[in-house]
């Protein structure tokens, strides 16, 4: 049964169809929200820099199975390692990434050597546990970092030469966009390759996949490195475009709200991750900016009843839908 | 000399107000196998009512507590019934959306009604008279704790491993059915383990709100050192919970006498290295 559903979502996947239909509805959102909300385009580049993040993070949970509470690692170190790049070697924005890539990378490899190996409750907490050592080392290295006043004075130069950063965010709005969207091209590529299979076989049943001669613990390091590259990036886009990077990167909380994100959107598929942090940060924003002390009964009973009504995510809601439709005929 | 015996006996202290607000976590989610974020949640209900009875009927601290105690199983109980049940049987991650949207649910709660400052609990003034232990001067709240603590561990023990209860329990966690075709009524046996784990958690929140405040963000603050806690001490272990939540509070307060600079990353260094070594605890029960 596994092995057919597979077969079917790489075939879709690599469908006509199939393969442009999604991306065309996600230029044509990112023009609709670009001219609908033009005071909101701050908001909405944040966003955009989350999408980025939980979608890193759904290789690894999603594809890889490997559930972590320590994403934060990766992007609190690749907006510190862009930010300081920034202010001490080049103002430059596409360098900044690729240092923050190769930061986060760093960092998922050599504490992915140790987190592949442990599983369940002991990952949850050597995760969380490794961002914290990484937390307390930004905020107590007061001379490098800012401390718990955070790094500022982060300034960039126009974008390919071409460019400019504007006030407005219009730039940096294009700017987060056009990264989410390579990103999601690569990461496409990738699960649908040979390798991205191996990972699904990985989550479904690691003994098998370790019968047939896959190496699981080195395919769940490279996916975890895969997922730090971008979660370093996403943390250095945003370094970038807030121009401030504070010890708050590394919090329990944020490596909470992604997983939250991915699960409310649907684990496992690359939109699911995208609809996850659209509705949760809009429910948030706008739950937060009706009644600012009790939004949280919102998001609360939304993750109860997803849990509840949606176990795959809000991305199965129009199969849930028409399911029940074809029921009732 | 001094100075070691000074970090044993806060680390003491503290590792014993860790413990009782873990353990009843180490209840819930180690024996009954749910990963419960809630946990201190429930902590943070107890502190709150405490917090109101205590500051504004100016009822005395043991009745508070007790009242306290009982409105938080009261709470359990119903959510049991309604909401816990099915989480049960969910997903690992499941379980961790759900009770994170819990806590949620709870904070929002506590802040709608008592807003989001700290919400002390009065003591009776004798608790805070100085007891010369010879080497050291010690408030003779951390001697309640430390004598409550014992208490706690050994009747849980007791509970867990000698009475019929605890063989219930431990036959329902292991296989539900058998359990069931033998006879035993496991979601009772559930509904009272799960209201033991909220109301030993409002009894830690309420005695440990000396060094964890109570506020509305309370379990959202603190979870990852309880969960720690648990894990480190294995789950399903009591024991193991008491030998990590003493073990970590000195390690901590050893930490913060010694090294003031690099304490918390001492501390957490310490508890990848632990992990990392013995990944299901420091004693787990042989399956």
């Amino acid at each position: 049964m596994i092995l057919i559903s597979t077969i079917d979502i790489v075939r879709t996947s690599l469908g006509g169809t199939g393969k442009l239909l999604p991306v065309a509805i996600l230029i044509i959102c990112a023009f609709a929200a670009f001219w609908l909300f033009p005071y909101d385009l701050g908001f909405l580049t944040q966003m955009l820099i989350m999408m980025v993040f939980v979608v890193s993070f759904d290789l690894i949970l999603g594809y890889a199975g490997v559930a972590t509470l320590g994403h934060a690692a990766m992007y609190g170190c690749g907006a510190y390692a862009a930010g300081l790049f920034a202010i001490h070697a080049s103002p430059d924005p596409l360098l900044g990434l690729a240092v923050g890539a190769v930061i986060g990378a760093l960092i998922a490899f050599f504490s992915g050597l140790l987190l592949m190996r442990a599983h369940g409750l002991s990952l949850l907490m050597l995760s969380i546990a490794i961002t914290m050592v990484l937390q307390e080392i930004a905020s107590k290295a007061r001379d490098v970092t800012g401390g718990a006043d955070g790094l500022s004075g982060i300034s960039m130069t126009p974008i390919l030469g071409v460019f400019e950063f504007d006030f407005i965010g219009k730039t940096a709005f294009w700017y987060a966009f056009s990264v989410l969207f390579i990103i999601l091209v690569v990461l496409r590529v990738l699960v649908a390759s040979p390798f991205g299979l191996a990972l699904r076989g990985i989550k479904d049943s690691p003994s098998r996949m370790r019968a047939i001669g896959t190496p699981v613990y080195w395919r769940k390091v490279t996916a975890y490195v895969i997922g730090g590259t971008i979660a370093g990036i996403a943390g250095a886009l945003s370094a970038q475009i807030t121009s401030l990077v504070s010890v708050e990167a590394f919090n329990f909380a944020l490596s909470a709200d992604v997983m939250v994100m991915l699960i409310l959107g649907g684990a496992g598929r690359l939109y699911g991750a995208l609809i996850g942090t659209l509705v949760f940060m809009t429910v948030r924003h706008v739950a937060a900016s009706i009644d600012p002390f009790n939004w949280l009964f919102v998001i609360g009973f939304m993750l109860l009843a997803v849990v509840f009504f949606l176990p795959d995510g809000l991305i199965s809601l129009p199969r849930r839908v028409a399911g029940m439709i074809g029921a009732r005929k | 000399m001094t100075v070691a015996l000074s970090i044993v006996v806060d680390g003491i202290a503290y590792g014993m107000i860790l413990f009782m607000i873990s353990v009843g976590l180490s209840v819930t989610m180690g024996l009954m196998r749910i990963v419960n974020l809630a946990h201190g949640g429930f902590a943070m209900l107890g502190g709150a009512c405490a917090h109101v009875l205590t500051m504004r009927y100016g009822v005395p601290f043991v009745p508070a507590l007790a009242a306290s105690v009982i409105a938080v199983i009261v709470i359990a109980i119903p959510l049991e019934r309604l909401v816990y049940r099915h989480i049960y049987r969910f997903s690992e991650l499941e379980q961790v959306l759900a009770t994170i949207g819990i806590v949620f649910v709870m904070i929002a709660t506590v802040n709608l009604f008592l807003g989001s400052t700290l919400l002390p609990i009065r003591m009776p003034p004798e608790v805070s008279i100085p007891i010369n232990l010879g080497f050291k001067v010690l408030p003779l709240h951390r001697l309640i704790v430390i004598v409550v603590g014992l208490l706690m561990v050994t009747g849980l023990y007791l509970l867990v491993e000698r009475t019929r209860f605890g063989i219930f329990l431990r036959a329902a966690v292991d296989n539900q059915n058998t359990a069931a075709s033998l006879g035993i009524d496991t979601p009772k046996v559930y509904l009272a383990a799960f209201a033991l784990g909220a109301g030993l958690a409002a009894v830690g929140g309420i005695l440990g709100a000396e060094l964890l405040p109570i506020e509305a963000y309370y379990p959202l603050r603190y979870m990852v050192l309880f969960l720690i806690v648990v894990t480190v001490g294995g789950m399903g272990s009591i024991v193991g919970s008491f030998i990590a939540a003493l073990g970590l509070g000195i390690l901590d307060t050893a930490g913060r006498y010694l090294l003031p600079d690099v304490g918390t990353i001492f501390f957490f260094l310490a508890i990848i290295a632990l992990l990392a070594l013995r990944p299901n605890g420091l004693l787990v029960r042989p399956s």
